[in-house]
Protein backbone atom coordinates (compact mmCIF):
# COMPACT_ATOMS: atom_id res chain seq x y z
CA UNK A 1 0.00 0.00 0.00
CA UNK A 2 1.72 3.20 -1.10
CA UNK A 3 1.73 6.15 1.23
CA UNK A 4 -1.28 8.41 0.64
CA UNK A 5 -0.66 11.66 -1.22
CA UNK A 6 -2.38 13.67 1.47
CA UNK A 7 -3.21 12.59 4.98
CA UNK A 8 -5.05 14.97 7.27
CA UNK A 9 -6.07 14.06 10.77
CA UNK A 10 -7.93 16.14 13.29
CA UNK A 11 -7.13 19.45 11.57
CA UNK A 12 -8.44 22.50 13.36
CA UNK A 13 -8.16 26.08 12.16
CA UNK A 14 -9.77 29.07 13.75
CA UNK A 15 -9.86 32.73 12.66
CA UNK A 16 -10.88 34.84 15.63
CA UNK A 17 -14.22 33.49 16.76
CA UNK A 18 -14.87 31.66 13.51
CA UNK A 19 -13.97 28.01 13.39
CA UNK A 20 -13.01 27.43 9.75
CA UNK A 21 -11.88 23.82 10.06
CA UNK A 22 -13.20 21.75 12.91
CA UNK A 23 -11.49 18.41 13.42
CA UNK A 24 -11.21 17.46 9.75
CA UNK A 25 -9.69 14.12 8.80
CA UNK A 26 -9.34 12.86 5.26
CA UNK A 27 -7.07 11.00 2.92
CA UNK A 28 -6.15 11.41 -0.74
CA UNK A 29 -4.82 8.42 -2.67
CA UNK A 30 -1.97 8.76 -5.13
CA UNK A 31 -2.87 8.99 -8.78
CA UNK A 32 -6.45 9.94 -8.13
CA UNK A 33 -8.55 13.01 -8.67
CA UNK A 34 -10.05 13.89 -5.35
CA UNK A 35 -12.70 16.56 -5.03
CA UNK A 36 -13.24 18.47 -1.82
CA UNK A 37 -16.85 19.50 -2.17
CA UNK A 38 -18.69 21.91 0.01
CA UNK A 39 -20.58 25.20 0.09
CA UNK A 40 -18.72 28.53 0.21
CA UNK A 41 -17.16 29.02 3.61
CA UNK A 42 -17.05 25.31 4.41
CA UNK A 43 -13.30 25.42 5.01
CA UNK A 44 -12.14 24.06 1.65
CA UNK A 45 -9.65 26.79 0.85
CA UNK A 46 -8.25 26.88 4.38
CA UNK A 47 -7.70 23.12 4.25
CA UNK A 48 -5.94 23.41 0.91
CA UNK A 49 -3.79 26.31 2.09
CA UNK A 50 -2.70 24.22 5.06
CA UNK A 51 -1.70 21.38 2.70
CA UNK A 52 0.27 23.87 0.60
CA UNK A 53 2.16 25.10 3.66
CA UNK A 54 0.69 28.63 3.63
CA UNK A 55 -0.84 28.06 7.05
CA UNK A 56 0.35 26.16 10.08
CA UNK A 57 -2.23 23.74 11.53
CA UNK A 58 -3.47 25.00 14.90
CA UNK A 59 -4.25 21.41 15.91
CA UNK A 60 -4.01 18.06 14.19
CA UNK A 61 -1.52 16.90 11.60
CA UNK A 62 -1.20 17.32 7.85
CA UNK A 63 1.14 15.23 5.71
CA UNK A 64 1.57 15.81 2.00
CA UNK A 65 3.63 13.20 0.12
CA UNK A 66 4.76 12.12 3.58
CA UNK A 67 6.10 15.58 4.44
CA UNK A 68 5.03 18.23 6.90
CA UNK A 69 4.00 21.08 4.56
CA UNK A 70 5.02 23.76 7.04
CA UNK A 71 8.30 22.44 8.45
CA UNK A 72 9.49 20.61 5.34
CA UNK A 73 8.22 23.17 2.91
CA UNK A 74 11.37 23.48 0.84
CA UNK A 75 11.45 19.72 0.28
CA UNK A 76 7.76 19.65 -0.62
CA UNK A 77 7.43 22.66 -2.94
CA UNK A 78 9.43 21.21 -5.87
CA UNK A 79 7.05 18.24 -5.89
CA UNK A 80 3.70 20.01 -5.85
CA UNK A 81 1.88 22.49 -8.05
CA UNK A 82 -0.53 25.07 -6.71
CA UNK A 83 -3.30 26.82 -8.58
CA UNK A 84 -4.37 29.88 -6.62
CA UNK A 85 -8.01 30.85 -6.44
CA UNK A 86 -7.33 34.30 -7.90
CA UNK A 87 -4.62 36.80 -8.65
CA UNK A 88 -0.94 36.08 -8.45
CA UNK A 89 -0.02 37.89 -11.64
CA UNK A 90 0.83 41.48 -12.50
CA UNK A 91 -1.97 43.21 -14.35
CA UNK A 92 0.23 44.27 -17.25
CA UNK A 93 2.15 41.04 -17.72
CA UNK A 94 1.56 39.12 -20.95
CA UNK A 95 0.19 35.61 -20.46
CA UNK A 96 3.09 33.84 -22.11
CA UNK A 97 5.67 35.95 -20.28
CA UNK A 98 4.07 35.15 -16.94
CA UNK A 99 4.20 31.45 -17.67
CA UNK A 100 7.81 31.71 -18.89
CA UNK A 101 8.72 33.59 -15.73
CA UNK A 102 7.24 30.88 -13.52
CA UNK A 103 8.91 28.22 -15.68
CA UNK A 104 12.30 29.93 -15.23
CA UNK A 105 11.94 29.49 -11.47
CA UNK A 106 11.69 25.69 -11.85
CA UNK A 107 14.56 23.30 -12.44
CA UNK A 108 12.93 21.18 -15.16
CA UNK A 109 9.93 23.05 -16.50
CA UNK A 110 7.67 21.75 -19.22
CA UNK A 111 7.81 23.37 -22.62
CA UNK A 112 5.69 26.46 -22.05
CA UNK A 113 4.66 26.90 -25.69
CA UNK A 114 3.27 23.36 -25.72
CA UNK A 115 1.50 23.90 -22.40
CA UNK A 116 -0.05 27.16 -23.59
CA UNK A 117 -1.16 25.47 -26.76
CA UNK A 118 -2.75 22.56 -24.90
CA UNK A 119 -4.63 24.94 -22.65
CA UNK A 120 -5.95 26.93 -25.59
CA UNK A 121 -3.97 30.00 -24.57
CA UNK A 122 -1.85 30.20 -27.71
CA UNK A 123 -3.99 32.99 -29.16
CA UNK A 124 -3.68 35.20 -26.13
CA UNK A 125 0.00 34.67 -25.34
CA UNK A 126 0.71 38.37 -25.83
CA UNK A 127 -2.44 39.62 -24.11
CA UNK A 128 -1.87 41.46 -20.82
CA UNK A 129 -3.20 39.55 -17.81
CA UNK A 130 -5.86 42.15 -16.98
CA UNK A 131 -7.40 41.74 -20.44
CA UNK A 132 -7.70 37.95 -20.26
CA UNK A 133 -11.20 36.60 -19.64
CA UNK A 134 -11.93 34.94 -16.31
CA UNK A 135 -11.64 31.53 -17.93
CA UNK A 136 -8.34 32.39 -19.60
CA UNK A 137 -6.93 33.63 -16.29
CA UNK A 138 -7.98 30.33 -14.70
CA UNK A 139 -6.30 28.33 -17.45
CA UNK A 140 -3.14 30.36 -17.11
CA UNK A 141 -3.30 29.66 -13.37
CA UNK A 142 -3.55 25.96 -14.12
CA UNK A 143 -0.62 26.17 -16.53
CA UNK A 144 1.46 27.84 -13.81
CA UNK A 145 0.58 24.99 -11.45
CA UNK A 146 1.60 22.33 -13.98
CA UNK A 147 4.73 23.85 -15.50
CA UNK A 148 7.07 22.46 -12.85
CA UNK A 149 6.07 18.79 -13.48
CA UNK A 150 4.46 18.27 -10.07
CA UNK A 151 3.56 14.87 -8.60
CA UNK A 152 0.58 16.43 -6.90
CA UNK A 153 -1.43 19.50 -7.83
CA UNK A 154 -3.81 21.47 -5.68
CA UNK A 155 -6.40 23.32 -7.68
CA UNK A 156 -8.77 25.70 -5.96
CA UNK A 157 -12.06 26.14 -7.84
CA UNK A 158 -10.44 25.34 -11.20
CA UNK A 159 -13.37 26.19 -13.42
CA UNK A 160 -14.78 29.25 -11.66
CA UNK A 161 -15.78 31.83 -14.25
CA UNK A 162 -15.31 29.52 -17.23
CA UNK A 163 -17.75 28.97 -20.05
CA UNK A 164 -18.97 25.38 -20.62
CA UNK A 165 -16.46 24.79 -23.42
CA UNK A 166 -13.49 25.90 -21.30
CA UNK A 167 -14.77 23.82 -18.38
CA UNK A 168 -14.76 20.69 -20.50
CA UNK A 169 -11.25 21.42 -21.79
CA UNK A 170 -10.03 21.87 -18.22
CA UNK A 171 -11.69 18.66 -17.08
CA UNK A 172 -10.07 16.75 -19.94
CA UNK A 173 -6.72 18.23 -19.01
CA UNK A 174 -7.09 17.20 -15.39
CA UNK A 175 -8.06 13.67 -16.47
CA UNK A 176 -5.06 13.59 -18.71
CA UNK A 177 -2.60 14.51 -15.99
CA UNK A 178 -4.17 11.86 -13.78
CA UNK A 179 -3.47 9.34 -16.55
CA UNK A 180 0.14 10.48 -16.29
CA UNK A 181 0.22 9.49 -12.64
CA UNK A 182 -0.29 12.93 -11.13
CA UNK A 183 -2.51 13.24 -8.10
CA UNK A 184 -5.07 16.04 -8.31
CA UNK A 185 -6.83 17.60 -5.34
CA UNK A 186 -9.49 20.10 -6.30
CA UNK A 187 -12.03 22.11 -4.42
CA UNK A 188 -15.36 22.89 -5.92
CA UNK A 189 -18.90 23.73 -5.05
CA UNK A 190 -20.21 22.35 -8.34
CA UNK A 191 -21.66 18.86 -7.94
CA UNK A 192 -21.46 18.13 -11.64
CA UNK A 193 -17.75 18.87 -11.61
CA UNK A 194 -17.11 16.54 -8.70
CA UNK A 195 -19.40 13.86 -10.12
CA UNK A 196 -17.82 14.00 -13.56
CA UNK A 197 -14.16 14.21 -12.55
CA UNK A 198 -13.48 12.77 -9.16
CA UNK A 199 -12.48 9.26 -8.20
CA UNK A 200 -13.09 10.19 -4.62
CA UNK A 201 -15.23 12.91 -3.12
CA UNK A 202 -14.95 14.38 0.34
CA UNK A 203 -17.95 16.46 1.26
CA UNK A 204 -17.19 19.03 3.92
CA UNK A 205 -19.51 21.40 5.67
CA UNK A 206 -18.75 23.85 8.48
CA UNK A 207 -15.18 22.60 8.66
CA UNK A 208 -16.09 18.95 9.12
CA UNK A 209 -16.01 15.95 6.83
CA UNK A 210 -19.59 14.75 6.48
CA UNK A 211 -19.26 12.10 3.78
CA UNK A 212 -16.60 10.41 1.68
CA UNK A 213 -16.69 8.01 -1.19
CA UNK A 214 -16.69 7.61 -4.92
CA UNK A 215 -19.46 9.40 -6.80
CA UNK A 216 -21.24 6.07 -7.30
CA UNK A 217 -20.95 5.14 -3.62
CA UNK A 218 -22.35 8.47 -2.58
CA UNK A 219 -25.32 8.40 -4.92
CA UNK A 220 -25.84 4.61 -4.66
CA UNK A 221 -24.97 4.31 -8.32
CA UNK A 222 -28.24 5.82 -9.46
CA UNK A 223 -30.17 2.92 -7.95
CA UNK A 224 -31.89 5.24 -5.56
CA UNK A 225 -34.41 7.86 -6.40
CA UNK A 226 -35.18 11.12 -4.75
CA UNK A 227 -38.54 12.64 -4.41
CA UNK A 228 -39.07 16.25 -3.52
CA UNK A 229 -42.44 16.85 -2.02
CA UNK A 230 -43.77 20.36 -1.67
CA UNK A 231 -47.19 20.83 -0.12
CA UNK A 232 -49.70 23.66 0.04
CA UNK A 233 -50.06 23.87 3.83
CA UNK A 234 -47.43 23.17 6.51
CA UNK A 235 -47.00 19.49 7.37
CA UNK A 236 -48.82 18.17 10.45
CA UNK A 237 -46.63 17.40 13.49
CA UNK A 238 -44.64 14.19 13.24
CA UNK A 239 -45.05 14.02 9.48
CA UNK A 240 -41.48 12.85 8.65
CA UNK A 241 -41.65 10.03 11.21
CA UNK A 242 -45.02 8.84 9.99
CA UNK A 243 -43.88 8.87 6.35
CA UNK A 244 -40.66 7.07 7.26
CA UNK A 245 -42.55 4.24 8.97
CA UNK A 246 -44.77 3.96 5.93
CA UNK A 247 -41.80 3.69 3.55
CA UNK A 248 -39.74 1.20 5.49
CA UNK A 249 -36.09 1.13 6.43
CA UNK A 250 -34.72 1.54 2.90
CA UNK A 251 -35.87 5.11 2.57
CA UNK A 252 -34.65 8.32 4.15
CA UNK A 253 -36.82 11.31 4.86
CA UNK A 254 -35.45 14.79 5.47
CA UNK A 255 -37.70 17.70 6.24
CA UNK A 256 -36.28 20.78 4.48
CA UNK A 257 -38.77 23.33 5.79
CA UNK A 258 -42.37 23.32 7.00
CA UNK A 259 -43.72 22.76 3.49
CA UNK A 260 -41.10 20.58 1.79
CA UNK A 261 -39.43 17.22 2.28
CA UNK A 262 -36.74 15.21 0.52
CA UNK A 263 -37.29 11.48 0.30
CA UNK A 264 -34.54 9.13 -0.86
CA UNK A 265 -35.44 5.55 -1.56
CA UNK A 266 -35.18 2.65 -4.02
CA UNK A 267 -35.72 3.71 -7.63
CA UNK A 268 -38.95 1.86 -8.23
CA UNK A 269 -42.57 2.87 -8.55
CA UNK A 270 -43.30 1.74 -5.00
CA UNK A 271 -41.74 4.70 -3.27
CA UNK A 272 -43.68 7.25 -5.30
CA UNK A 273 -46.90 5.28 -4.79
CA UNK A 274 -46.35 5.13 -1.04
CA UNK A 275 -45.68 8.87 -0.84
CA UNK A 276 -48.85 9.81 -2.70
CA UNK A 277 -50.91 7.34 -0.65
CA UNK A 278 -49.47 8.85 2.53
CA UNK A 279 -50.48 12.34 1.33
CA UNK A 280 -54.03 11.21 0.72
CA UNK A 281 -54.25 9.46 4.11
CA UNK A 282 -53.02 12.52 5.99
CA UNK A 283 -55.07 15.02 4.03
CA UNK A 284 -51.93 16.69 2.66
CA UNK A 285 -52.30 18.36 -0.71
CA UNK A 286 -49.11 18.15 -2.80
CA UNK A 287 -48.20 21.30 -4.67
CA UNK A 288 -45.44 19.50 -6.51
CA UNK A 289 -43.95 16.04 -6.43
CA UNK A 290 -40.69 15.64 -8.35
CA UNK A 291 -38.93 12.38 -8.91
CA UNK A 292 -35.28 12.14 -9.91
CA UNK A 293 -32.14 10.09 -9.74
CA UNK A 294 -30.23 10.86 -6.54
CA UNK A 295 -27.45 13.40 -7.17
CA UNK A 296 -24.67 14.65 -4.98
CA UNK A 297 -26.82 17.68 -4.34
CA UNK A 298 -29.45 15.40 -2.78
CA UNK A 299 -26.77 13.61 -0.78
CA UNK A 300 -25.62 16.93 0.58
CA UNK A 301 -29.19 18.03 1.29
CA UNK A 302 -30.08 14.88 3.14
CA UNK A 303 -26.86 15.14 5.18
CA UNK A 304 -27.16 18.78 6.14
CA UNK A 305 -30.71 19.83 5.35
CA UNK A 306 -29.27 22.75 3.36
CA UNK A 307 -28.71 23.47 -0.29
CA UNK A 308 -25.13 23.14 -1.51
CA UNK A 309 -24.98 25.78 -4.19
CA UNK A 310 -25.43 29.45 -3.58
CA UNK B 1 -9.27 8.62 -22.67
CA UNK B 2 -7.91 10.18 -25.81
CA UNK B 3 -4.68 9.02 -27.32
CA UNK B 4 -1.99 11.48 -26.60
CA UNK B 5 1.26 11.65 -28.40
CA UNK B 6 4.00 10.83 -25.90
CA UNK B 7 5.95 13.94 -26.81
CA UNK B 8 2.92 16.02 -25.95
CA UNK B 9 2.31 14.55 -22.55
CA UNK B 10 2.00 17.18 -19.92
CA UNK B 11 3.90 15.30 -17.28
CA UNK B 12 6.03 12.22 -17.18
CA UNK B 13 4.96 9.13 -15.34
CA UNK B 14 7.01 9.06 -12.14
CA UNK B 15 8.36 5.59 -12.92
CA UNK B 16 9.43 6.64 -16.39
CA UNK B 17 11.84 9.49 -16.86
CA UNK B 18 10.74 12.03 -14.35
CA UNK B 19 13.78 14.24 -13.85
CA UNK B 20 14.91 14.68 -10.31
CA UNK B 21 13.13 17.80 -9.25
CA UNK B 22 15.42 20.15 -7.43
CA UNK B 23 15.40 23.82 -6.59
CA UNK B 24 17.11 26.27 -8.86
CA UNK B 25 19.86 28.35 -7.27
CA UNK B 26 19.14 31.51 -5.31
CA UNK B 27 21.18 33.59 -7.77
CA UNK B 28 19.24 32.34 -10.77
CA UNK B 29 15.94 32.92 -8.95
CA UNK B 30 16.90 36.44 -7.89
CA UNK B 31 18.11 37.42 -11.34
CA UNK B 32 15.00 35.98 -12.91
CA UNK B 33 12.84 38.11 -10.64
CA UNK B 34 15.06 41.15 -11.21
CA UNK B 35 14.69 40.73 -14.95
CA UNK B 36 10.94 40.51 -14.61
CA UNK B 37 10.84 43.72 -12.54
CA UNK B 38 13.00 45.51 -15.10
CA UNK B 39 10.65 44.44 -17.90
CA UNK B 40 7.94 46.29 -15.99
CA UNK B 41 9.98 49.46 -16.17
CA UNK B 42 10.49 48.93 -19.89
CA UNK B 43 6.71 48.49 -20.35
CA UNK B 44 5.85 51.48 -18.23
CA UNK B 45 8.62 54.03 -18.69
CA UNK B 46 6.57 56.50 -16.66
CA UNK B 47 7.73 54.49 -13.62
CA UNK B 48 11.10 56.16 -14.19
CA UNK B 49 9.72 59.66 -13.67
CA UNK B 50 10.85 59.63 -10.07
CA UNK B 51 14.48 59.27 -11.10
CA UNK B 52 14.40 61.33 -14.29
CA UNK B 53 11.97 64.20 -14.68
CA UNK B 54 11.46 64.79 -10.97
CA UNK B 55 15.12 65.22 -9.93
CA UNK B 56 15.97 67.13 -13.09
CA UNK B 57 13.11 69.46 -12.28
CA UNK B 58 14.51 69.84 -8.76
CA UNK B 59 17.96 70.61 -10.13
CA UNK B 60 16.60 73.27 -12.44
CA UNK B 61 14.17 74.78 -9.93
CA UNK B 62 16.70 75.03 -7.14
CA UNK B 63 19.59 76.02 -9.37
CA UNK B 64 17.76 78.87 -11.02
CA UNK B 65 15.11 79.93 -8.47
CA UNK B 66 17.12 79.67 -5.26
CA UNK B 67 20.51 79.70 -6.90
CA UNK B 68 20.32 83.40 -7.56
CA UNK B 69 19.91 84.23 -3.87
CA UNK B 70 22.16 81.57 -2.28
CA UNK B 71 25.81 82.25 -2.82
CA UNK B 72 28.24 79.41 -2.30
CA UNK B 73 31.93 80.08 -2.23
CA UNK B 74 33.12 77.54 -4.81
CA UNK B 75 34.43 77.86 -8.35
CA UNK B 76 31.22 76.87 -10.07
CA UNK B 77 28.89 78.22 -7.41
CA UNK B 78 25.56 76.96 -6.09
CA UNK B 79 24.64 74.74 -9.04
CA UNK B 80 27.66 72.48 -8.67
CA UNK B 81 27.27 72.43 -4.90
CA UNK B 82 23.57 71.58 -5.19
CA UNK B 83 24.02 68.53 -7.35
CA UNK B 84 25.49 66.38 -4.57
CA UNK B 85 22.47 67.22 -2.41
CA UNK B 86 19.95 66.28 -5.06
CA UNK B 87 21.75 63.02 -5.78
CA UNK B 88 21.64 62.17 -2.06
CA UNK B 89 17.93 62.94 -2.04
CA UNK B 90 17.32 60.73 -5.06
CA UNK B 91 19.03 57.69 -3.55
CA UNK B 92 17.19 58.30 -0.27
CA UNK B 93 13.99 58.08 -2.28
CA UNK B 94 14.98 54.63 -3.52
CA UNK B 95 13.30 53.39 -0.35
CA UNK B 96 10.10 54.67 -1.96
CA UNK B 97 10.65 52.57 -5.06
CA UNK B 98 11.21 49.39 -3.09
CA UNK B 99 8.26 50.03 -0.79
CA UNK B 100 5.81 50.77 -3.60
CA UNK B 101 6.96 47.77 -5.64
CA UNK B 102 6.77 45.41 -2.70
CA UNK B 103 3.34 46.59 -1.55
CA UNK B 104 2.01 46.22 -5.08
CA UNK B 105 3.38 42.66 -5.24
CA UNK B 106 1.79 41.84 -1.90
CA UNK B 107 -1.53 43.39 -2.92
CA UNK B 108 -1.71 41.55 -6.22
CA UNK B 109 -0.89 38.17 -4.73
CA UNK B 110 2.48 37.98 -6.51
CA UNK B 111 4.22 37.21 -3.24
CA UNK B 112 1.68 34.43 -2.54
CA UNK B 113 2.29 33.06 -6.01
CA UNK B 114 6.06 33.10 -5.43
CA UNK B 115 5.58 31.33 -2.12
CA UNK B 116 3.93 28.42 -3.94
CA UNK B 117 7.07 27.94 -6.03
CA UNK B 118 10.17 25.95 -5.12
CA UNK B 119 12.28 29.05 -4.60
CA UNK B 120 14.11 30.63 -1.70
CA UNK B 121 11.75 33.20 -0.13
CA UNK B 122 14.66 35.66 -0.07
CA UNK B 123 14.74 35.68 -3.88
CA UNK B 124 11.66 37.91 -3.98
CA UNK B 125 13.36 40.51 -1.78
CA UNK B 126 16.75 40.24 -3.47
CA UNK B 127 15.19 40.56 -6.91
CA UNK B 128 13.17 43.56 -5.81
CA UNK B 129 16.27 45.17 -4.25
CA UNK B 130 18.52 44.68 -7.27
CA UNK B 131 15.95 46.09 -9.68
CA UNK B 132 15.33 49.06 -7.36
CA UNK B 133 19.07 49.78 -7.10
CA UNK B 134 19.30 49.72 -10.89
CA UNK B 135 16.28 51.99 -11.03
CA UNK B 136 17.99 54.49 -8.72
CA UNK B 137 21.25 54.21 -10.65
CA UNK B 138 19.47 55.41 -13.76
CA UNK B 139 18.63 58.51 -11.73
CA UNK B 140 22.30 59.05 -10.86
CA UNK B 141 23.25 58.89 -14.53
CA UNK B 142 20.48 61.27 -15.59
CA UNK B 143 21.44 63.75 -12.90
CA UNK B 144 25.13 63.60 -13.71
CA UNK B 145 24.30 64.44 -17.31
CA UNK B 146 22.01 67.28 -16.24
CA UNK B 147 24.77 68.51 -13.94
CA UNK B 148 27.30 68.52 -16.74
CA UNK B 149 24.90 70.66 -18.78
CA UNK B 150 24.51 73.30 -16.08
CA UNK B 151 28.17 73.55 -15.18
CA UNK B 152 28.80 70.86 -12.53
CA UNK B 153 32.19 69.19 -12.85
CA UNK B 154 34.16 66.63 -10.85
CA UNK B 155 37.43 68.32 -9.87
CA UNK B 156 39.16 65.33 -8.25
CA UNK B 157 40.57 62.05 -9.55
CA UNK B 158 38.83 58.95 -10.88
CA UNK B 159 39.17 56.99 -7.62
CA UNK B 160 37.58 59.72 -5.52
CA UNK B 161 34.87 60.27 -8.10
CA UNK B 162 34.07 56.56 -8.11
CA UNK B 163 34.05 56.44 -4.31
CA UNK B 164 31.45 59.21 -4.36
CA UNK B 165 29.16 57.16 -6.61
CA UNK B 166 29.87 54.05 -4.54
CA UNK B 167 28.75 55.82 -1.36
CA UNK B 168 25.54 56.88 -3.10
CA UNK B 169 24.81 53.31 -4.21
CA UNK B 170 25.72 52.01 -0.74
CA UNK B 171 23.27 54.49 0.71
CA UNK B 172 20.65 53.20 -1.72
CA UNK B 173 21.34 49.71 -0.36
CA UNK B 174 20.62 50.82 3.22
CA UNK B 175 17.46 52.56 2.02
CA UNK B 176 16.21 49.32 0.45
CA UNK B 177 15.71 47.86 3.92
CA UNK B 178 13.67 50.85 4.98
CA UNK B 179 11.65 50.32 1.82
CA UNK B 180 11.10 46.64 2.60
CA UNK B 181 10.07 47.52 6.13
CA UNK B 182 7.58 50.17 4.96
CA UNK B 183 6.35 48.00 2.07
CA UNK B 184 5.67 45.02 4.36
CA UNK B 185 3.97 47.16 6.96
CA UNK B 186 1.63 49.18 4.74
CA UNK B 187 -1.56 47.75 3.31
CA UNK B 188 -1.78 49.74 0.08
CA UNK B 189 0.36 51.59 -2.42
CA UNK B 190 -1.50 54.81 -1.50
CA UNK B 191 -0.56 54.38 2.17
CA UNK B 192 3.08 53.83 1.22
CA UNK B 193 3.09 56.97 -0.89
CA UNK B 194 1.50 59.01 1.89
CA UNK B 195 3.75 57.83 4.69
CA UNK B 196 6.97 57.85 2.70
CA UNK B 197 6.28 61.31 1.34
CA UNK B 198 5.48 62.68 4.77
CA UNK B 199 8.70 61.30 6.26
CA UNK B 200 11.36 61.15 3.56
CA UNK B 201 10.62 64.59 2.16
CA UNK B 202 11.30 66.58 5.34
CA UNK B 203 14.26 64.34 6.21
CA UNK B 204 15.95 65.10 2.90
CA UNK B 205 15.24 68.84 3.24
CA UNK B 206 16.29 69.16 6.87
CA UNK B 207 19.92 68.84 5.86
CA UNK B 208 22.64 70.52 3.88
CA UNK B 209 21.14 69.22 0.64
CA UNK B 210 19.65 72.42 -0.78
CA UNK B 211 20.90 75.18 1.47
CA UNK B 212 23.98 75.50 3.70
CA UNK B 213 23.40 74.78 7.38
CA UNK B 214 25.64 77.67 8.45
CA UNK B 215 22.89 80.23 8.83
CA UNK B 216 20.21 77.98 10.35
CA UNK B 217 19.08 78.69 13.96
CA UNK B 218 21.46 76.82 16.31
CA UNK B 219 19.05 73.99 17.29
CA UNK B 220 18.01 73.38 13.69
CA UNK B 221 21.61 73.46 12.60
CA UNK B 222 22.43 70.64 15.05
CA UNK B 223 19.57 68.53 13.73
CA UNK B 224 20.50 69.19 10.10
CA UNK B 225 24.19 68.49 10.56
CA UNK B 226 23.61 65.22 12.39
CA UNK B 227 21.11 64.16 9.75
CA UNK B 228 22.68 61.16 7.95
CA UNK B 229 21.71 62.69 4.60
CA UNK B 230 24.03 65.61 5.40
CA UNK B 231 27.00 63.28 5.91
CA UNK B 232 26.32 61.63 2.58
CA UNK B 233 25.91 64.96 0.80
CA UNK B 234 29.06 66.39 2.37
CA UNK B 235 31.04 63.22 1.52
CA UNK B 236 29.98 63.35 -2.10
CA UNK B 237 30.78 67.05 -2.37
CA UNK B 238 34.21 66.53 -0.86
CA UNK B 239 34.98 63.54 -3.08
CA UNK B 240 33.98 65.49 -6.19
CA UNK B 241 35.60 68.74 -5.14
CA UNK B 242 32.35 70.74 -5.00
CA UNK B 243 32.56 71.62 -1.30
CA UNK B 244 33.62 74.77 0.45
CA UNK B 245 35.47 74.94 3.79
CA UNK B 246 33.29 73.97 6.74
CA UNK B 247 32.80 76.21 9.73
CA UNK B 248 35.06 75.15 12.60
CA UNK B 249 32.08 74.35 14.83
CA UNK B 250 30.41 72.02 12.28
CA UNK B 251 29.07 68.79 13.77
CA UNK B 252 31.40 65.82 14.06
CA UNK B 253 29.90 63.73 11.19
CA UNK B 254 30.46 66.61 8.79
CA UNK B 255 34.14 66.82 9.80
CA UNK B 256 34.62 63.17 8.72
CA UNK B 257 31.79 62.73 6.22
CA UNK B 258 33.10 59.65 4.36
CA UNK B 259 33.66 57.64 7.52
CA UNK B 260 30.36 58.91 8.97
CA UNK B 261 28.48 57.85 5.83
CA UNK B 262 29.97 54.36 5.90
CA UNK B 263 29.07 54.05 9.58
CA UNK B 264 25.52 55.23 8.87
CA UNK B 265 25.13 52.69 6.06
CA UNK B 266 26.35 49.85 8.27
CA UNK B 267 24.33 50.89 11.31
CA UNK B 268 21.10 51.52 9.40
CA UNK B 269 21.39 48.18 7.61
CA UNK B 270 22.24 46.31 10.81
CA UNK B 271 19.22 47.72 12.61
CA UNK B 272 16.62 47.91 9.87
CA UNK B 273 17.41 44.77 7.84
CA UNK B 274 16.49 42.20 10.53
CA UNK B 275 13.41 44.25 11.40
CA UNK B 276 12.39 44.44 7.74
CA UNK B 277 12.85 40.72 7.17
CA UNK B 278 10.86 39.93 10.29
CA UNK B 279 8.02 42.23 9.24
CA UNK B 280 8.01 40.76 5.73
CA UNK B 281 7.91 37.19 7.05
CA UNK B 282 5.15 38.06 9.48
CA UNK B 283 3.11 39.74 6.75
CA UNK B 284 3.44 36.78 4.41
CA UNK B 285 2.96 34.08 7.05
CA UNK B 286 -0.73 35.05 7.35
Amino acid sequence: MPEPAVLISGLEMQYGAKRAVDGLSMQVDRGSITAVLGPNGAGKTTTLETCEGYRRPQAGTVRVLGLDPHRQRSALLPRIGVMLQAGGAWSGVRAMEMLDHIAALHAHPLDTAMLNDRLGLADCGRTPYRRLSGGQQQRLGLAMALVGRPELVFVDEPTAGMDPQARRTTWELLEEIRADGVTVVLTTHHMDEAERLADQIHIIDRGRLIASGSPTDLTSGGRSATIRLVVTRPFPDGAPESLRSELGHEAEVTQLDDRSMLITGPADGGTLGTVSRWCEMHDVLPESLTLGRATLEDVFLSLTGRELAG
Amino acid sequence: MTNIDQGHRLTQRPELERPEIVQTGLLRQSLSITRRNLIHIKRMPEMLMDVTIQPVMFVLLFAFVFGSSISIDTDSGYKAWLLGGIMAQTVAFSSFIVAVGLTADLEKGIVDRMRSLPINPAAVLIGRSISSLMHSSIGLVVMSLTGLLIGWRIHTNVAEAALGYLLLVGWGFAMIWIGILAGSKMRSVEAVNGVMFATMFPITFLANTFAPTDNMPPWLRVVAEWNPISSLTQAVRELWGNDYPLRDDAALPLQHPILATIIWIVVLTAIVAPLAIRTFNKRTAS
